[in-house]
């Protein structure tokens, strides 16, 4: 390809599946009306949603889902040794996702929930950076495809890729959606990061975080927000851990 | 100016005949908050029956009209070695209904800073040349002080402005626009009564005010207290969110952003509005944040609004509505910030002038 005068490749990419609902994935197939332009980008190399081919030299590893069996370790690790640039994509990879949950309960418990007397190994669900160096980092539940196009074009063109560092709130406010806090809810979206244009509050459903936290966030000051509208702090908990994606301010709470 | 009375009703004709003909703006209701009341904001309107005639203040200002969240600065196309830049000047005409004498200030604000200095925005100039307003005057709430800010009038700015004298409303025609559009229905010239019942709107809406902020003297102050520990205090309960400058009438920053087309073969250039409390706002190449504290970020809006920047005179930019204070989750607002930076400075003062130790 060539773009002004300069040679552009294809990145050649796969994609692999851990603990998760694949949704992430799926969502690199949707918007059908520019698929084609979006494909042409890539080399795939390894896609089982997109692709029957089955390769093991790529450069770019998107690894969705989170950690629950010690095999998926191995073959997280061994994908991190072949791929250059390794990409957690959607909250189960960047965060442990909504499977973080379990962790709540008792392990046997949640195998005969699930399973009944079958035996299977299972251990407590974990975001892929406690065991492997992650690269970037496209958060969501699930991704934004337009910003998964973005960082794509942007690896292509070898420019920089970055994501908003401000809260989902800005999107909010220029949406002109009406304030969740001014209808009695809790909306995590003074402290969740931008960059799905509030869908959420803009449907009216407070914000649960699945993009994870904004940079520089103020969690005291949120927290005293939350007690100050006279609203559930246990809810507000609730809300945080449901991505996992704040786990550093929960667990430092004390 | 020319000066006409309209009977209600007529008006309301007058209106619906307008935004029938425009794509035209004005304030809704859109929800009901957690203690039953109203909330409101420009939104579209089609009829004169959209428009919510006797609505208090809208949520976000009416600023996102002339300068939107997110506009289109220009569109590239790539050939093989080569590019071509095109750019959009062109808007429709619109139409808004029922700003506020701030509003409106606003709006005269932005033209100094948009139009006045070195290099005049033609996205701006474009928009605002195509644009039609009709104020309304109203009884101020409880916490507006635009007339501590000295906006709680306004003489410029608008197409046509409403103010409420009874059963009719009092019209100032500013354009020859309005006027002629103006010319189907019904105006009379205003008699001596009528006169008499606009100065006495005008004595009413000034004594309503029951918010009032000390600004004389503030941007001085500004500069003395610099260094207060006051705003590192404010600082610690700010969520550096941006819903303050997103709502404001007059805050006007934005980001320059780029994007490829998927297909490589052109890229947009878009401006979103932005604001200092934003982490990152005055974070530069190479990674260095010149405020990376949200005390300093705070600080910097507070200086901008009450103090005012050199490039646009040292003009205080704030108009008094309060639309900040009442959106941000911190409880942050200006007549608070204010006082208490005043309060510390009284309190300073006191000690100095006291103190036998220090004599
Ligand atoms: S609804 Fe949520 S995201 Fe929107 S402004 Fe309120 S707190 Fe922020
Ligand atoms: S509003 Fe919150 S929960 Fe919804 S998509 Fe955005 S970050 Fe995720
Ligand atoms: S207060 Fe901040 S966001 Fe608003 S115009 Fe000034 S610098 Fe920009
Ligand atoms: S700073 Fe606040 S009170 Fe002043 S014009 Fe802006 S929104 Fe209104
Ligand atoms: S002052 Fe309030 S609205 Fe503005 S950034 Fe801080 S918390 Fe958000």
């Amino acid at each position: 390809m060539n773009h002004l005068g300069f040679e552009l490749e294809k990145i050649k990419i796969a994609s692999f599946d851990f603990t998760c609902c694949e949704g992430c994935q799926l969502q690199l197939a949707n918007r059908e009306s520019n698929l084609p332009d979006f494909l042409a980008l890539l080399d795939i190399r390894n896609f089982r949603e997109i692709s029957s081919e089955r390769l093991d030299d790529y450069d770019i590893a998107l690894v969705e889902g989170s950690i629950t069996r010690s095999d998926e370790i191995k073959r997280l690790k061994s994908i991190r040794e072949k791929a250059k640039v390794l990409v957690a994509f959607g909250a189960c990879a960047c965060f442990g996702g909504v499977n973080v949950l379990k962790n709540k309960f008792p392990q046997e418990e949640t195998i005969r929930t699930v399973y009944k007397d079958k035996l299977v190994e299972t251990m407590p669900a974990a975001k892929i950076s406690d065991f492997v160096t992650v690269d970037y980092s496209i958060p969501g539940c699930p991704v934004s495809k337009k910003e998964v196009e973005e960082v794509v074009v942007g690896l292509v063109t070898r420019s920089l890729v970055t994501l908003p560092k401000y809260p989902v709130c800005v999107e909010c406010k220029q949406r002109l959606n009406t304030c969740l806090f001014d209808l009695g809810e809790v909306c995590l979206g003074p402290i969740s990061r931008a960059g799905c244009d509030a869908v959420c509050p803009s449907g009216k459903t407070p914000c649960l975080g699945c993009r994870g936290p904004a940079d520089g966030i103020n969690y005291a000051s949120f927290t005293e927000l939350v007690r100050d509208k006279g609203l559930s702090l246990e809810e507000m908990r609730e809300k945080l851990a449901f991505y996992n994606g704040f786990e550093d301010y929960l667990s430092h709470e004390g | 100016m020319i000066y006409k009375v309209i009977s209600k009703p007529e008006f309301r004709a007058f209106v619906d005949a307008l935004v029938r003909a425009n794509t035209s703006y004005g304030p809704r209701q859109v929800d009901t908050d957690r203690h039953g009341d109203p909330i409101y904001q420009f939104m579209p309107v089609s009829s004169a029956d959209d428009i919510a005639f006797d609505y208090t203040v809208t949520t976000s200002s009416a600023k996102h009209l002339l300068m939107p969240f997110r506009g289109e600065l220009s569109r590239f196309n790539f050939s093989d070695s080569d590019w071509k830049q095109q750019v959009n000047y062109e808007t429709q005409p619109i139409v808004l209904i029922g700003l506020r004498p701030c509003d409106i200030s606003a709006i005269n604000i932005l033209d100094e800073v948009m139009l006045k200095g070195p290099y005049p925005s033609p996205y701006y100039l474009a928009r605002r040349k195509n644009t039609f307003i009709i104020g309304m005057d109203h009884l101020p709430l409880p916490d507006c002080f635009c007339k501590s800010m000295n906006r709680h009038t306004v003489n410029h700015g608008f197409s046509l402005f409403c103010s409420d004298i009874g059963d009719r409303y009092y019209l100032s025609i500013n354009s020859a626009k309005a006027f002629s559009c103006l010319k189907e229905f019904q105006l009379d010239d205003p008699t001596d009564e009528d006169n008499c019942r606009l100065i006495e709107r005008r004595k009413l809406i000034k004594h309503s005010f029951e918010t009032n902020i000390e600004v004389s003297g503030l941007p001085v102050f500004l500069d003395i207290e610099f260094d207060s520990p006051i705003w590192q205090k404010w600082g610690e309960k700010c969520l550096s969110c941006g819903s303050c400058a997103m709502v404001c009438p007059t805050c006007y920053c934005y980001s320059v952003e780029e994007q490829f087309d998927l297909d490589l073969k052109g890229s947009t250039r878009e401006s979103h509005l932005y604001s200092c409390n934003l982490v990152d706002f005055a974070q530069v190449a190479g990674g260095h944040n010149f405020r990376p504290r949200s005390g300093d970020r705070l600080k910097y809006r507070y200086y901008h609004h009450y103090r005012g920047f050199a490039a646009n005179d040292n003009q205080q930019i704030c108009v008094g509505c309060n639309r900040c204070g009442r959106t941000c989750l911190a409880n942050i607002n200006p007549k608070d910030v204010i006082n208490d930076l005043r309060l510390e400075r009284e309190s300073c003062l006191t000690c100095v002038s006291t103190s036998p130790d220090k004599a």
